[in-house]
């Protein structure tokens, strides 16, 4: 009795398992299934097609110029993590380990402007970035995009500064180190893995916002990759470009996919630190 | 003994004295190291909604922004007559509502089955992960795709399942869009959820389940009555984040059905009003006044959430 009630229980377990799997990847094979097909094959249902095809992955790159879109958006991401790293390792340090007066307002309006809904910001960011004549421009983008990494990056950074044991710095303390000096000598050579990850999620950040790029840009030259994908067009008005979005969909999928399962493990501690633990 | 007192409170003293320059000296430092960071976020983040609030009540155009009077509370009272905007607003919260209901469900659900030991725990944490990583805009066409009326994918398997008698219209059928949107964004967000739960369950003692099953108690009753009360903070952090999330949605709307009043959310009513409308001023009282909604989530999150923000305490 209890023997078959267990394995009932076990299928039934496994089953659960199983339509998670097949929620999660399904839509993902079907783009990669769909990617390969081509003219009237991709409107027939089958489960792999019959003669994979790469038409639609050389028709982004030459009738979209998709290689530029994926530059611009390297670029964009790039600059806005070095710059979000560069100025949140020294306020982390602070932040986290020197009690100074404004450090919980601080710390406070750190976490609510990691809140701020994108379109609250839209009017006066649009008038600055035309300000700077940043118009339609990658420039335009990094500095929008420093609203959404920086917050993040401050926040997780000094997250893990603070948990890290007294004594580290103590020594160097009694031995009248500059604080610069603690953070380049003691500090940096251990945060490496933290800096990755933070860096990482950052960039992830970055080279998936779409309001800022498709408001802040304009010709397809100075495009992002999801603006791209979001305003690929068909050869003529009544051909579905279904194929090449999907290709498109594909390509900048695959590297994040895998870089997601290098650092998984430290993609969950990063993110429940930015959440959860705060 | 006078002298020798005398001389180690002179000690303690000077050390003392030593330690309060320092600590003086390490705030200074402080206040060097936190500025930079300081002036960008005012930069880029201070500076940019404290004009989006000033323009809410003005008449500035995108055409000419240097030329605007202002006008009140005339975009405000505006919007407040608007039946567009709160079809918005209305479309927001129900779209809140329902995804966060189910991803807070299926959340748990997973990180139930991801917290139970079971071989290849591993390839189902990166299977969850992979949806969460895809930009929206990406998971947005995909879905687009396999809701296409005429050649997606679920139309095919539904109709070959007898589930439905002809095709549906996913996204451009006003009673089914929302629920559209709903769906991807479930499949997009739910591997967040599930993160956070389970980032909370594993901080249930293991002992605590032993106990449960050496005294023979139901594994539902022991979800009931042991799990769910011990991760309720971390539960209600998760949703309340969410919440926030789901509130400010954009993308996920915005390409699956464009403009459509029967999914437009207050962000894309703000954004149309702003840019394609170019009434600056009208699309940014808009904006302020879903500012002033998630201000009070977020308020409700650092107090609920009772944020650390202690630079000592464990």
């Amino acid at each position: 009795m209890g023997g078959a009630r267990r394995i009932v229980g076990r299928a039934f377990f496994y089953l659960l398992v199983a339509a998670i799997v097949v929620y999660t990847v399904f839509p993902f094979y079907w783009a990669i299934v769909s990617s390969l097909k081509e003219g009237s094959a991709l409107y027939r249902v089958e489960a792999l097609p019959p003669d994979p095809a790469w038409g639609n992955y050389a028709a982004i790159f030459a009738q979209q110029n998709f290689g530029r879109n994926i530059l611009n958006s390297v670029i964009v991401a790039a600059s806005v993590v070095a710059i979000s790293l560069f100025l949140s390792v020294t306020a982390a340090y602070a932040l986290g380990r020197i009690e100074f007066r404004g450090r919980k307002l601080m710390l406070l309006t750190i976490l609510s402007v990691s809140m701020f809904p994108q379109v609250a910001v839209l009017s006066g960011m649009f008038e600055l970035v035309s300000w700077l004549g940043l118009y339609d421009t990658l420039g335009s983008l990094v500095l929008s995009y420093l609203i959404l990494t920086l917050p993040f990056t401050t926040w997780v950074l000094t997250t893990f500064v603070r948990e890290l044991p007294k004594e580290l710095e103590e020594a160097a303390l009694v031995d009248g180190a500059k604080p610069f000096t603690i953070i380049r000598k003691v500090f940096l050579p251990i945060m490496w893995p933290a800096l990755a990850t933070t860096g990482l999620l950052a960039f992830i950040t970055a080279w998936n916002e779409f309001m800022f790029a498709i408001t802040f840009t304009l010709s397809n030259a100075k495009r992002t990759v999801p603006v791209a994908i979001a305003l690929i067009s068909g050869a003529s008005r009544f051909e579905l470009p279904w194929g090449r979005v999907m290709a498109a969909s594909v390509i900048v999928t695959v590297p994040l996919v895998v870089l997601v399962l290098i650092f998984q493990r430290r993609i969950v501690s990063g993110l429940t630190a930015g959440a959860v633990k705060g | 003994m006078e002298a020798v007192r005398d001389r180690s409170e002179l000690l303690g003293a000077a050390a003392a004295a030593e330690a309060s320059q320092l600590t003086r000296q390490r705030r200074r430092w402080a206040w060097i190291f936190v500025l930079p960071m300081l002036a960008v976020l005012a930069a880029v983040a201070g500076w940019p909604l404290v004009r989006t609030i000033y323009f809410a009540f003005t008449d500035a155009h995108l055409a000419d922004m240097q030329d605007w009077a202002v006008v009140g509370l005339e975009n405000f009272r505006l919007l407040a007559a608007d039946a567009d905007w709160w079809t918005s607003v209305l479309n927001t919260v129900r779209f809140t509502v329902l995804s966060v209901a189910i991803e807070t469900v299926l959340g748990t659900i997973i990180a139930l089955t991801l917290n139970a030991h079971l071989p290849g725990r591993g390839l189902l944490r990166a299977a969850v992960l992979i949806p969460w990583a895809i930009p929206t805009v990406v998971s947005a066409q995909m879905w687009n795709w396999m809701y296409n009326d005429l050649y997606g994918v679920l139309n095919h398997v539904f109709l070959a399942l007898g589930l439905v008698e002809g095709p549906l219209a996913w996204t451009a059928n006003p009673d089914l869009a929302l629920t559209a949107v709903v769906l991807v964004d479930v499949w997009k967000t739910t591997p967040f959820m599930t993160l956070l739960i389970l980032a909370a369950l594993q901080m249930v003692p293991a002992e605590i389940y032993e106990a449960a099953k050496v005294d023979g108690v139901h594994p539902l009753k022991v979800f009931w009555r042991i799990t769910l009360p011990l991760i309720r903070p971390g539960l209600m952090v998760a949703i309340i984040f969410r919440t926030l999330d789901a509130l400010r949605i954009f993308d996920l709307p915005f390409i699956l059905t464009g403009n459509s009043r029967a999914t437009s959310t207050m962000a894309i009513y703000a954004r149309q009003q702003l840019v394609e409308f170019q009434d600056v001023g009208y699309g940014s009282a808009a904006s302020t006044f879903l500012f002033v909604i998630i201000g009070i989530f977020t308020i409700a999150y650092i107090t609920l959430g009772r944020v650390r923000l202690g630079a000592g305490e464990a």
